[in-house]
């Protein structure tokens, strides 16, 4: 029997705020543990929430551009739990009125192995507002609790279930990743923590429409491991199913070494939250005009972004795709081509030799010495024809590594391309001289001959010819002999 | 208005972690009971035209500016804590094997 696979994805988003959500204590990440907190994080008798506005703003900010409707009047509810995390045995949330609602975004997933590539929108069904709670740390025997992120503003944003595959889920969460990036209301960095998936998951046979149970995968800590983990749990299902088995409601935890799913625990019956009005805090009503300042402080975002890519810069749709995906970069292409350097090269290099170098040492692009300015100088270099691509190698090198000017590094490192044929020809001629064996063997119609030629007059400027020109210049004197 | 039932009473009593015996979770259904009717009485309004209230007080939109403050001195907040490490909260175990 074949089965469709039916995936929701639950995605919770810090925001990059000052200060907390209902708190003034600092939410600043990576400060020693339990210095960022208050009485009212520590949930004391007699404190008062106050929410912080600029949660808000950047509620409506996130919504607005995953194309959601806002409802104006909101409010804040109290979900009952006890866990050692959360020192209020609850957590501020939003419950039956999300601050935004029925959304949606366009994904992108890539072809594979003769399958076409393919645009799928995907449904989002609510963003709403609320704290996070602490962090454990799980020893033997014990757990220790630092406080710190208690009452960091969350978004958690919950689409619908629209995805299909894992490969989907993944283009998913690169598309939300990047719209909120864009935003700038979080860092969306899931190695801080400040971008967390759940994800849910069923099966069921093709044509049925009722769903099959789902399962809850946790610890999912890289997009790459919500992909691996989503492939797991469907074949494991089908496996279960096919054995004549039945699908558990319950919770599955993603181990990364084995890359199999594990049971943590089996859901009897729903939750029990006892959802209620938050007593400690008033509704929220959003007028016109705040939506409105709000909608008007949205950046660019990807899609519009990869559109001006392709119609007004002349890059094809893929090397778009993969220029506005991380902004810091897109950002960076953005200025070199507004400091004069040519798009496609400027496109090629950040694709290319960048993302390697960034890669490598595991560094954002912020963390180097590159410039808009002097890599955009570096290209220019490229255009005009002053150095060939292999030196602009060199180039780059020192660039990345120590910063400065493009055009001082090749005249100080002596890199300029040589195209004068007066400088070439002696040169050339004087390779061929040494070398006629290798002028018979390509008379003959060994045609590798002129490689190894080449590959001696490059050895001989120190890769500084200008590669057409030593073409020419050697067919020419080839022929006269 | 029926009385809750005993399951319904050692649902919540759990959901609030208390242990209570059989003998209890009778009584107190019992007594809740007599509560939850009292509070019943309110369904003989008739309140088709009144919006759903959670505030008594017609406010809305009190909030701050987002500014930092220093958070509590850690001797301060550790001060209630029962057992500490390395800065942190010593809590029983949450993972079990």
């Amino acid at each position: 029997m074949n089965f469709e696979t039916v995936i929701g994805l639950e995605v919770h988003v810090e925001l990059k705020t000052d200060s907390k959500i209902f708190s003034p204590s600092p939410n600043h990440f990576g400060a020693e543990p339990n210095t960022n907190t208050t009485v009212i994080d520590l949930g004391y008798p007699g404190v008062l929430p106050v929410l912080n506005k600029n949660v808000v703003d950047y509620a409506i900010k996130a919504s607005l551009a995953l194309n959601m409707k806002i409802n104006q009047h909101t409010k804040f509810d109290r979900k009952n739990y006890f866990y050692p995390d959360n020192p209020k045995a609850y957590q501020i949330s939003q419950f039956d009125k999300p601050i935004g609602y029925d959304g949606w975004i366009e994904i992108e997933v890539p072809g594979t192995d003769g399958q076409e590539g393919y645009t799928k929108k995907i449904g989002i069904t609510r963003l709403h507002m609320e704290e996070d709670a602490g962090k454990l740390t799980h020893g033997d025997g014990y757990s220790l609790v630092d406080f710190n992120r208690q009452g960091t503003p969350l978004v958690e944003i919950v689409s619908e279930p629209d995805i299909r595959t894992p490969a989907e889920a993944y283009a998913y969460l690169e598309k939300l990743k990047s719209i909120i990036q864009y935003t700038g209301v979080s860092d969306v960095k899931m190695e801080e923590g400040s971008l967390r998936c759940d994800a849910n998951i069923s099966i069921r046979p093709y044509g049925q429409e009722e769903f099959g149970t789902k399962t809850e995968l946790k610890n999912l800590n890289s997009f790459n491991f919500v992909r691996k983990g989503l492939e797991y749990e469907e074949i494991r299902q089908a496996e279960v199913l096919m054995a004549g088995g039945e699908i558990k409601q319950e919770t599955r935890r993603f181990d990364e070494k084995t890359g199999k799913t594990i049971l943590m625990r089996v859901k009897e019956g729903t939750d029990d939250y006892r959802y209620f009005p938050e007593p400690d805090l008033v509704d929220l009503v959003i007028d016109d005009e705040w939506l409105e300042r709000v909608r008007k402080s949205i950046p660019e975002l990807p899609d519009a972004r990869k559109k001006r890519y392709v119609e007004e810069l002349g890059l094809n749709d893929y090397d778009a795709s993969v220029l506005v995906v991380n902004k810091p970069i897109s950002d960076f292409f953005d200025a070199m081509v507004n400091a004069g350097a040519d798009a496609k090269l400027s496109a090629n290099w950040l694709m290319g030799d960048v993302s390697a170098y960034l890669n490598a040492e595991q560094i954002d692009i912020a963390d180097t010495k590159l410039t808009p300015e002097n890599l955009a100088g570096m290209v220019k270099l490229i255009s005009d024809g002053t150095i060939s691509s292999k030196i602009a190698k060199k180039v780059f090198t020192e660039l990345v590594q120590n910063g400065g000017d493009a055009e001082k590094i090749v005249k100080a490192k002596g890199l300029v391309q040589i195209s004068d044929a007066s400088v070439l020809v002696p040169i050339i001629t004087n390779i061929l001289d040494n070398n006629p064996q290798s002028i018979e063997d390509f008379k003959n119609g060994k045609d590798r001959a002129i490689g190894f030629l080449v590959g001696q007059i490059m050895k001989e400027t120190k890769g500084q010819a200008n590669p057409p020109m030593v073409n020419k210049i050697l067919l020419e004197e080839i022929s006269k002999r | 208005m029926a009385k809750l039932s005993k399951e319904e009473v050692k649902h919540v009593a759990h959901l609030a972690r208390l242990a209570i015996t059989d003998e209890e979770a009778e009584k107190f259904a019992e007594q809740l009971g007599k509560i939850t009717d009292f509070a019943e009485q309110l369904n003989e309004l008739d309140t088709t035209n009144v919006a759903p209230t959670s505030h008594v007080l017609p406010i809305v939109n009190v909030m701050r500016e987002d500014v930092a403050v220093k958070g509590l001195d850690r001797d301060v907040m550790m001060l209630n804590v029962k057992e500490q490490e390395a800065g942190q909260v010593k809590v029983p175990p949450i993972l079990e094997d």
